[in-house]
């Protein structure tokens, strides 16, 4: 044997292999939302077909909603309108479906593992590019358009030609306050913002290996950061202790003949993959960006490079950091900072909230700063009253909003407005992505906490030796 | 739902030397609240060509009336992040048949197939020429030959092949799509599904 874990899961999906052509591969489970939805149940009904398995697919509102007052009517017509149409979907199909304000509903990717519905050895689509998240799991994760959504409504598959395989190792111990965000904006900084594109990205090796299973969803989350279509991360006990008991795992008998089959998802000794990258997780430093692309991105107590010491082109280079209105050989630390974010299917889980709440605990948000803090889920939410979190960062001077994409991609108010500038825990610093003329530095929880009390872009390890 | 036959296309083209331009700039977040495929043309780079206000901004290359066409050639990683196929209708309705660029971000790359939205991807050098030649004239013609697999500047001869699998190619000749091949499986698939464990 010489297969890789991403071929396991992939080859025992085809259903059938087209020659020159695409794989049609069959989905365990599909998960869909408000604003990617709503044609292609259009589509469905144009073609007179109907959703053949409505028990695998799974609806959450999470893209265009309120992040205050939910028990409100949502004040947007459009919006109101995306949500009356998931809704009313969901219900014609039979297909689960958690609205706002139901106990269920958040972020689509963050309410799919807590649940149960993204299990390892599963396929797992979206009309959502962060599907990638699921693979933490190992599972294949990935996401899709509009019209692969209507695909898998009526088929339950998709066409897709396989990806070639990377697998990017990361050993060592990571040093102090560096993170998992850390540690994928470290990696995308260093194959750019396509340098993984056309592959399927296993994560191996130590780093990964002791991460958290929060930590392991916020790597997988950014691979299609750096253009692969999906990562994943071979199952372990930290996986099957996570999956076991929730909403919609298998149960019994079951349970026993998943886990039978889940151990043997791993990459064999003598797999051999397309590419294979080395990196040491000593070199890595909690990291922020400082462009207009996720691959813009350095170890925070480093300068701006210069045009002509970058990979690409010099007119896109300066192009982008004239957006963010930064020079070459700018220093990072101590940049003016208006807006802090912390959410988004990112970083929008327990472990982030307790991680921002151990730098604002004892400290005070600073004035010149607003900040959002947005929950992943109701669970989320749940957990961060329960721990006493949210009286750490009440006491801070900070607010906890209703779970939502929000400020991420901010198609509901949640919006920077032009010129401001946000650390934000989510993925994208793209032109506009917070809100029209926004300035996005993209950061870990530990860092977005640092700069909430002093104002200014921290190094949060010079607080976490305060402390 | 299916699209127009794609085969040979002439025509002008819009060139965005631009790299990695990501889907968010193709069509930004806040236009994508419709529940129907309408429209998306008008906020087609919504944010590189109006101003706050609305009013064009004329330095973009779309409020440029000498650059025309069914063709929009753009920089390397074109179509990057959001797997948003708003993205690629918008480009569709706005009157684009075919992108052009040295590489494509994989989703965008499927979204264009799957609406029949031609994407091509040439070399860097290839990619170069077209600008070029556009900038030297912006009346050049470009052909898209499907069936040969080729892009030719018309002027100058300059010519290089593209590649498109057969199956995809096959679509995009015939106006067909994956879910006329797929409602097609159906008892082979309800076979399969029937064998998962969960």
């Amino acid at each position: 044997m010489s297969t890789t874990l991403f071929d396991k899961v992939w080859d025992s999906h085809v259903i059938l292999k087209i020659n020159d052509g695409p794989d049609v591969l069959f989905i365990d489970r599909h998960l869909i939302h408000e604003v990617t939805s709503p044609v292609a149940f259009l589509g469905l009904k144009s073609r007179n077909n109907t959703v053949l398995y409505p028990n695998r697919t799974f609806a959450t509102a999470d893209h265009n909603t309120p992040t205050i007052n939910q028990h409100l009517p949502v004040e947007d017509p459009l919006s109101a309108n995306q949500l009356k149409a998931l809704a009313e979907n969901a219900a014609e199909w039979g297909i689960t479906h958690w609205g706002l304000g139901h106990q269920k509903n958040g972020i689509v990717h963050v309410v799919g593992p807590e649940n149960g519905i993204t299990l390892p050895g599963a396929t797992i689509v979206c009309g959502d590019s962060h599907t990638s998240t699921h693979g933490a799991f190992g599972a294949v994760a990935f996401g899709i358009g509009t019209s692969e959504v209507e695909m898998v409504l009526s088929s339950q598959c998709i066409m897709q030609p396989k990806p070639k395989k990377m697998r990017i190792n990361v050993n060592g111990k990571l040093g102090f306050g560096v993170t998992p965000k850390d540690v994928a904006l470290f990696l995308i900084s260093k194959l750019s913002a396509s340098g993984a594109t056309g592959y399927f990205v296993e994560y191996a090796g130590d780093v990964f290996k002791n991460m958290s299973m929060e930590g392991r969803m916020t790597v997988c989350n950014l691979s299609i950061e750096m253009g692969a279509r999906g990562g994943i991360i071979a199952p372990d006990e930290k996986t099957f202790n996570y999956v076991e008991g929730r909403l919609f795992t298998p149960k019994g008998a079951a349970w026993d003949k998943a886990m039978d089959y889940w151990k043997t998802l791993k990459s064999d000794e003598d797999a051999v993959f397309d590419e294979e990258i080395n990196f040491l997780a000593s070199d890595i430093e909690p990291m922020i960006t400082y462009g207009t692309n996720p691959g813009m991105g350095t170890g925070i107590s480093d300068y701006i490079p210069k045009a002509e010491s970058v990979e690409g082109g010099v007119a896109s280079y300066r192009k982008s950091l004239e957006y963010m209105g930064f020079h070459e050989g700018d220093k990072m630390i101590g940049k003016k900072v208006d807006f802090v974010f912390l959410g988004s299917c990112t970083n929008g889980r327990i472990e982030d909230f307790r991680a921002f709440a151990s730098i604002v605990k004892g400290r005070k948000k600073a004035d010149n700063i607003t900040a959002w803090l947005v929950p992943g889920s109701h669970d989320v939410e749940a957990k961060i009253k329960e721990e006493g979190l949210l009286d750490i960062i009440t006491a801070a001077g900070f607010e906890l909003r209703e779970p939502g994409c929000s400020a991420c991609l901010a198609m509901n108010d949640d919006k920077v407005p032009a010129g401001k500038v946000a650390v934000s825990t989510s993925n994208r610093n793209f032109e506009g992505r917070q809100g029209p003329g926004s300035r996005t530095m993209l950061a870990s929880p530990l860092v977005a906490a640092a700069t909430a009390v002093t104002g200014v872009l921290t190094d949060p390890r010079t607080l976490l030796i305060n402390s | 739902m299916a699209y127009e036959k794609f085969e040979i296309l002439k025509s002008t083209a819009v060139p965005l030397p631009v790299e990695n331009v990501d889907t968010d700039q193709i069509i930004p977040a806040r236009f994508l609240k419709a529940t129907e495929r309408v429209g998306f043309g008008d906020n087609l780079f919504r944010d590189w060509r109006y101003n706050p206000d609305n009013t064009p901004k004329a330095d973009f290359v779309l409020n440029n009336p000498v650059y025309k066409g069914k063709i929009l050639v753009g920089g390397k990683n074109f179509g990057s992040g959001s797997s948003r196929e708003h993205a690629v209708w918008a480009v569709y309705d706005y009157g684009f048949r075919c992108v052009v660029s040295s590489f494509f971000a994989d989703i965008f790359r499927g979204n264009c197939l799957n609406i029949g939205v031609l994407p091509v991807q040439v070399s860097a050098e290839f990619l170069d020429k077209i600008f070029k030649a556009i900038e030297a004239n912006p009346e050049t013609e470009i052909e898209v030959n499907l069936p040969n697999q080729t892009i030719t500047l018309l002027e100058s001869g300059d010519q290089e092949s593209f590649e498109i699998n057969s199956y995809k190619k096959e679509n995009m000749l015939n106006g067909y799509d994956d879910i006329d091949y797929l409602t097609k499986m159906k008892a082979e698939i309800q076979d399969f599904a029937e064998a998962r464990p969960f």
